[in-house]
C-alpha cells in the first residue's frame, strides 16, 4: 500500500450486487464508482471510453443494469462486463473502462491504492 | 405528406419501475397501460422489454423500439402506406395505424395525430424598449415552486450507419426537409406539418451504434428547461449536457443520462422555419454545437461570509 493512501469507505457500506458513485473533489461529479459483485470490489472511472469524460450513471449510485449483471452507461447504452470492464455491447464494444486500484485493511476500510 | 411529428415513442425497457419513476421526475403525466404523457398528449410509452407485444429489437441493447409520428389527415396516412408499400411491407394494425420499417431498420408507425389542442402561459421577458408583450404589472416573473409539465414531444436523433440512405429514405420517401447540416454528423430534418427547425437529426455512426441517440420534449420556455433541470439534479439524476443554448434551432438544452441507455433531454424555444429557409452547412465543432453552456452547481450565497 502507497503513503497515506485515501480511504473510500468501510466495506459495509458497498452492498454485495449494488454499485455506489465516488465525488471525492466535492464538484458534483462522481470520479470512480465502485461495484461489490460476488465478495470482490472493482473501481473504475466514471468515464465512458465511448466519449471519454461522459458521466455513467443514471442517477446517484445507478451504474449497472437491473439485473446487476452488467455495468451500463446510461449516456448511450454501453453495457460492459464487470470483472474486467470490458465493453461488450453498445457504442464502444472492445474499448475498456479504466480501472482503479483498490485495497482493503482488516478493519474493513477500503482505499484507492494509487 | 403532413407528417407533424413523433406522437409517441415506444420502448421496451430493462427496469421498468426506474423508467416510471424518471419519466414521473422528468413531469411528464402517467396515464396508465405504461403510458407518460405531456400536454398535448404525445407521449413515451413503456412496456418491459420481454414483452412480445413490441417490435423485435434492434439486438444491441438499443430500448426504442418504435417511432411513432402523427399525420395530419386520411390523406397522409394512404399517402405514406402507397409510398413505403412500393418496396416493404406495410401493416395495418388494428388501431388504424401503419408500420412499417426505415431503411436503417427502425420500426416506424404512422396515425392520425392524436396531438390534443393545450393553453399552457408564454415564459414572457421584459425586453427593454420592446413593443412585444409584457408581463402584467406585478406578476412575478419566477416562481420556484411552479409545478412543470412538458408541452409536446420535439425530437429525437438516430445512431445511422449510412447516414445519406438514411437522408434519402426520409427526404425521398416521406417529403422531410433538411433545415441545416452539421457537416461530420448528419442533418436536421423537418416533415411536412411542422415548423419546428427539426423533429429528426442523425448522426453517422459505426453500425454496432445504430440506435436512439437522444429524445426530448419541448418545455415553455428557458425558466422552465433551467428550473426543471435543476430539480432532476437535485434528486440525483445525472447531467450530462447542459443547460446551454443550441447554434443549431436555437433551442435552450439540458440532457441527463437515462435508465432508456439514451439522453433524454429539456428543450425550449426553437426555430420555426418554411420553405424560405435556406439550410447551412456548417462543420461540426464544439463551437458550432452551442451558443453558450453552463454547467449546474449547488445553491450558495454570495453573502459577506462567501459561503451558503
Amino acid at each position: 500500500m502507497s503513503h497515506n493512501p485515501q480511504r473510500l469507505c468501510a466495506i459495509d457500506e458497498l452492498p454485495e450486487g449494488e454499485s455506489k458513485g465516488f465525488d471525492l473533489d466535492g464538484d458534483g461529479q462522481d470520479e470512480l464508482f465502485v461495484v461489490h459483485r460476488e465478495g470482490v470490489l472493482y473501481a473504475y472511472r466514471n468515464s465512458c471510453p465511448h466519449q471519454p469524460g461522459a458521466p455513467m450513471a443514471w442517477r446517484r449510485h445507478a451504474y449497472l443494469n437491473k439485473e446487476a449483471s452488467l455495468i451500463v452507461c446510461f449516456a448511450h447504452g454501453a453495457q460492459f462486463d464487470i470483472e474486467s470492464g470490458l465493453c461488450i455491447d453498445g457504442p464502444c464494444q472492445g474499448a475498456s473502462l479504466t480501472a482503479v486500484p483498490l485495497s482493503q485493511d482488516r478493519d474493513g476500510n477500503v482505499y484507492l491504492t494509487e | 405528406m403532413k407528417i407533424i411529428g413523433p406522437d409517441a415513442l415506444l420502448f421496451g425497457v430493462d427496469d421498468l419501475e426506474a423508467c416510471t419513476q424518471y419519466l414521473t421526475d422528468y413531469g411528464l403525466t402517467p396515464v396508465g397501460d405504461g403510458r407518460f404523457e405531456a400536454m398535448d398528449g404525445t407521449a413515451i410509452v413503456i412496456a418491459a422489454k420481454d414483452d412480445t407485444s413490441l417490435p423485435a429489437d434492434m439486438g444491441n441493447g438499443c430500448q426504442l423500439r418504435k417511432t411513432l409520428y402523427g399525420v395530419a389527415d386520411e390523406a397522409t396516412l394512404n399517402a405514406v402506406a402507397e409510398e413505403l408499400g412500393k418496396d416493404r411491407e406495410v401493416r395495418r394494425l388494428e388501431d388504424g395505424s401503419i408500420e412499417a420499417l426505415d431503411d436503417m431498420g427502425f420500426t416506424l408507425g404512422f396515425q392520425l395525430t392524436i396531438r390534443r389542442d393545450y393553453e399552457a402561459p408564454a415564459e414572457v421577458v421584459h425586453s427593454p424598449g420592446s413593443n412585444a408583450p409584457k408581463r402584467e404589472l406585478n406578476e412575478l416573473g419566477v416562481d420556484p415552486s411552479v409545478k412543470i409539465t412538458p408541452r409536446s414531444l420535439s425530437h429525437l436523433v438516430y445512431f445511422v450507419p449510412d447516414g445519406d440512405k438514411a437522408e434519402a429514405f426520409y427526404r425521398d420517401r416521406l417529403g422531410f426537409r433538411v433545415t441545416d447540416r452539421l457537416v461530420g454528423a448528419g442533418p436536421f430534418m423537418q416533415p411536412g406539418g411542422t415548423q419546428d427547425h427539426h423533429t429528426l437529426f442523425m448522426i453517422q455512426a459505426p453500425e454496432f451504434m445504430r440506435g436512439l441517440e437522444h429524445f426530448t420534449f419541448h418545455f415553455g420556455g428557458p425558466t422552465e428547461v433551467m428550473l426543471a433541470g435543476s430539480r432532476m439534479v437535485e434528486k440525483g439524476y445525472q447531467s450530462f449536457w447542459g443547460p446551454g443554448r443550441h447554434q443549431m434551432g436555437s433551442n435552450w438544452f439540458w440532457y441527463f443520462n437515462s435508465p432508456f441507455g439514451a439522453r433524454m433531454e429539456m428543450d425550449a424555444d426553437m426555430d420555426l422555419h418554411d420553405e424560405q429557409w435556406v439550410a447551412r452547412e456548417i462543420p461540426i465543432s464544439a463551437e458550432i454545437s452551442q451558443a453558450f453552456l453552463f454547467q449546474y452547481r449547488e445553491k450558495w450565497i454570495p453573502g459577506p461570509g462567501g459561503g451558503k
